[in-house]
């Protein structure tokens, strides 16, 4: 049995059973605690990026949630708790399927019931049927997807990554703000461009700004960094942002970094790029230092001798979200755990400036989110002024009337 | 001519006299964001000087005789010794990385510091300088607190989320409560009946009992026309009869007034924006706010719970202490 699961575009096969993902547990338990075993089912393979300065660390996640297994077991200690993680990566030829089951029969014959997924869309669902029934609740901490929020949403998946509509919004709540709202829209090629671009045009319909001009940059393959790439790339795009209407700002949908990172300053006209380069959505930033995150950049970049990534901190808050429930609940058992995580007085504290909890009617974490010119936070949204009536974060993404997702 | 001259000079020196405080109180705030400290003459209500100091500071206190004031240079790893009459800085204390916060033994020594990057306390004797201890706490420790009779340190710890309970003699931790999203501060009554714990995430205060290490009380607030979420606790006051306490609500740009007794919130002040620190003057007639995104201190005139002025200082004021004389 073959099966296939699409990853930036390109299709890659996983032989069943063959190969599995070699499953490699951190820290040694200790007996005298109680344990909570957690594991980090992580897609490993590499994706290629515009900048050298943005090319991922073979860690990047995975030292999120390490960081955050520290953090727990400082508490923990107060506690008798011990927090464990498995790290389980998975490579082009592996089973997704074999490396949950080989991960939840890690540690000493404690099953592992809480499993964080740092996969593409594809493969979450297919480790999602793998595990359907046997009491474990996964993590999601990297597909944005919004299917997995809406139609495909399952009762044990919780979406700590911002979906692709949260991203968009928030961006576009900003670009309201600001009064930049006729855009151009710009997305590439890829099956998950066209995801965001449908993003960008909820949101632009949303919050009342107009797209006055699509279009699409096609991938044609080919490297990023070429030496002397720079001279084509210089004629290349002034070209392809030629003959466009009247607009404020350019908005790029290109989650596969083929060419947006190459519109800032080469544009025909002088106007910002937002999206996927510029300014961008994101749930983290390396130099976001308000509400004490400071203080977690340090402790990160002492650990993992490079600056927080925004999938680290994903990790990072689905592995507090695991210690936060078990001191509540004072439980080591996952389900315990879970189903105080999905409680409605459930909170974490993640340096966003308010508890995050997570929507009952999808199981995605309510967060806010940063907006980054790569070097600062130029602003947070929710912007002021986009009101609710429960909480603001849900301007953010599909609210409750508009979901699709239907929970057991 | 001399003689009318000399009267008007005479009723000139009278003036503030007649009409201010007996004695001229001196507030000191830290603004993180100038790396500077305000010293506001609280007898003209305004900013008289400013001073330099290390990078970040935050917690600021003053030591028992009025002589030192002990800044905390978070971003500079030290806490800074500033001599309250030259207002030049004569020295350092080994505070260990990042110091946030501190408080001093009701004794006048030692110091207990919160160093929020290494999850400790360390204790610092003030004369030698020397750091005499270091004790193992939570994650990103915060508040601390020592009990009126000495023998009891409270430190909060963020992303822990409780209030650590040390013994003064053994230097030990004997007691953690666990209390709601990012403690930031602990206040003991002034008959140490009650420490209480703000929680700014969590949007609580929890009142403890000391001995039995338990949470006896949650206090909630709520304000018309608020969310709850920007409704963020941090400082707490105890007037010196326990009756009232005072809390700092963050971004809610209000203080509450609470009855310490029945743990009913009685008014909300609005002051200026983002809220944190407070520090009553000695006389106990005026409590001083310091308002992080309005560079200002409110003054709260305490018998008529009455906003009455707010006052320019540095950018993003962070700690206030007064003088004791």
């Amino acid at each position: 049995m073959r099966t296939s699961v699409t990853r930036f575009g390109r299709r890659v096969f996983f032989a069943a059973a063959a190969g599995a993902a070699l499953a490699k547990t951190t820290q040694a338990a200790e007996s005298a605690n109680a344990t909570i075993q957690i594991a980090y089912i992580r897609w490993a393979e590499q994706q290629v990026t515009i900048s050298l300065l943005d090319k991922s660390a073979p860690d990047n996640g995975l030292a999120g949630a390490q960081l955050a297994i520290k953090d727990n077991n400082t508490t923990g200690q107060f506690m008798n708790q011990q927090f464990v993680l498995t790290d389980a990566p998975i490579r082009a030829g592996d089973d997704p399927a074999a490396a949950l089951q080989m991960s939840a029969s890690q540690g000493a014959g404690q099953r592992i019931g809480l499993v964080l997924t740092d996969v593409p869309a594809a493969m979450l669902l297919q480790l999602a049927a793998a595990g359907a029934g046997k009491g474990i609740t996964l993590f999601n901490v990297r597909a944005p997807d919004d299917a997995l929020r809406q139609q495909d949403c399952r009762s044990d998946v919780i979406h700590v990554a911002p979906s692709r509509a949260m991203l968009a919004d928030a961006l576009a709540q900003y670009l309201v703000w600001k009064k930049w709202s006729r855009w151009v829209l710009a997305y590439g090629s890829h099956p998950e461009d066209a995801l965001l671009a449908d993003a960008y045009r909820r949101a632009a319909k949303r919050f009342g700004a107009r797209i006055v001009k699509e279009i699409q940059y096609k991938d044609t393959g080919g490297a990023r960094q070429t030496d002397s790439g720079i001279v084509q790339t210089q004629q290349q795009m002034p070209v392809f942002t030629q003959n466009l209407p009247d607009y404020d700002v350019l908005v790029t949908a290109d989650e596969n970094e083929v060419f947006a990172g190459y519109l800032p300053y080469r544009t025909w006209d002088a106007r910002p790029v937002v999206g996927s380069a510029g300014l961008r959505p994101v749930s983290w930033d390396p130099n976001s230092e308000s509400w004490g995150g400071t203080q977690l950049q340090d402790r990160f970049v002492r650990m993992a001798h490079r600056r927080m990534t925004p999938l680290d901190m994903q990790a990072w808050t689905a592995v507090r979200m695991i210690g936060e429930a078990a001191s509540r609940t004072k439980s080591a058992d996952p389900a315990t755990i879970a189903q105080d995580i999905k409680s409605p007085d459930f909170g974490v504290a993640a340096y966003k400036g308010r508890k995050l909890s997570l929507r009952d009617w999808d199981w995605q974490l309510r967060q806010p989110i940063l907006l980054s010119d790569g070097r600062t936070i130029v602003s947070i949204s929710p912007q002021p002024g986009f009101l609710h009536q429960t909480t603001e974060l849900d301007t953010l993404g599909f609210d409750r009337p508009e979901t699709e997702c239907k929970l057991p | 001519m001399t003689r009318l001259f000399a009267r008007m000079l005479l009723a000139g020196l009278m003036v503030p006299t007649s009409v201010g405080p007996a004695f001229a109180y001196t507030a000191y705030v830290t603004n993180e964001k100038d790396n500077t400290i305000s010293v506001v003459d609280l007898d003209q209500m305004k900013t008289v000087k400013t001073i330099p100091v290390g990078q970040r500071p935050r917690g600021i206190t003053i030591t028992k005789d009025g002589a030192d004031l002990l800044v905390c240079a978070s971003d500079d790893d030290t806490i800074q010794i500033i001599d309250t009459k030259t207002l030049k800085i004569v020295g350092d204390l080994p505070s260990g990385p990042d110091p946030e916060t501190f408080a001093l033994h009701v004794s006048g020594n030692p110091l207990y510091v919160s160093n929020e990057d290494d999850n400790l306390i360390t204790v610092i004797d003030v004369p030698t300088r020397k750091v005499i201890a270091r004790i193992p706490t939570g994650v990103e420790p915060e508040g601390m607190a020592v009990s009126p009779d000495g023998k009891t340190i409270v430190n909060t710890s963020e992303t822990t989320n409780m209030a650590h309970f040390v013994d003064y003699a053994t230097a030990k931790m004997v007691a953690s409560v666990l209390v709601d999203a990012r403690p930031r501060i602990a206040m003991f009554k002034h008959d140490g009946s009650e420490v209480w714990v703000s929680a700014e995430e969590g949007g609580t205060v929890s009142v403890i009992d000391p001995v039995k290490h338990a949470v006896t009380h949650k206090i909630g607030f709520a304000i018309q026309g608020l969310r709850s979420d920007t409704i963020q606790p941090v400082g707490i006051q105890f007037t010196p009869d326990d009756a009232t306490a005072f809390v700092a609500l963050g971004p809610a740009n209000r203080v509450a007034v609470v009855d310490a007794k029945t743990y009913e919130v009685k008014k909300y002040l609005l002051v200026g924006q983002r809220v944190w620190q407070m520090a009553f003057t000695p006389d106990n007639k005026y409590l001083l706010t310091t308002n992080g995104l309005s560079n200002d201190i409110s003054v709260i005139d305490v018998a008529d719970l009455d906003v009455i002025k707010s006052i320019q200082v540095g950018r993003l004021p962070w700690g206030v202490v007064v003088s004791p004389q």
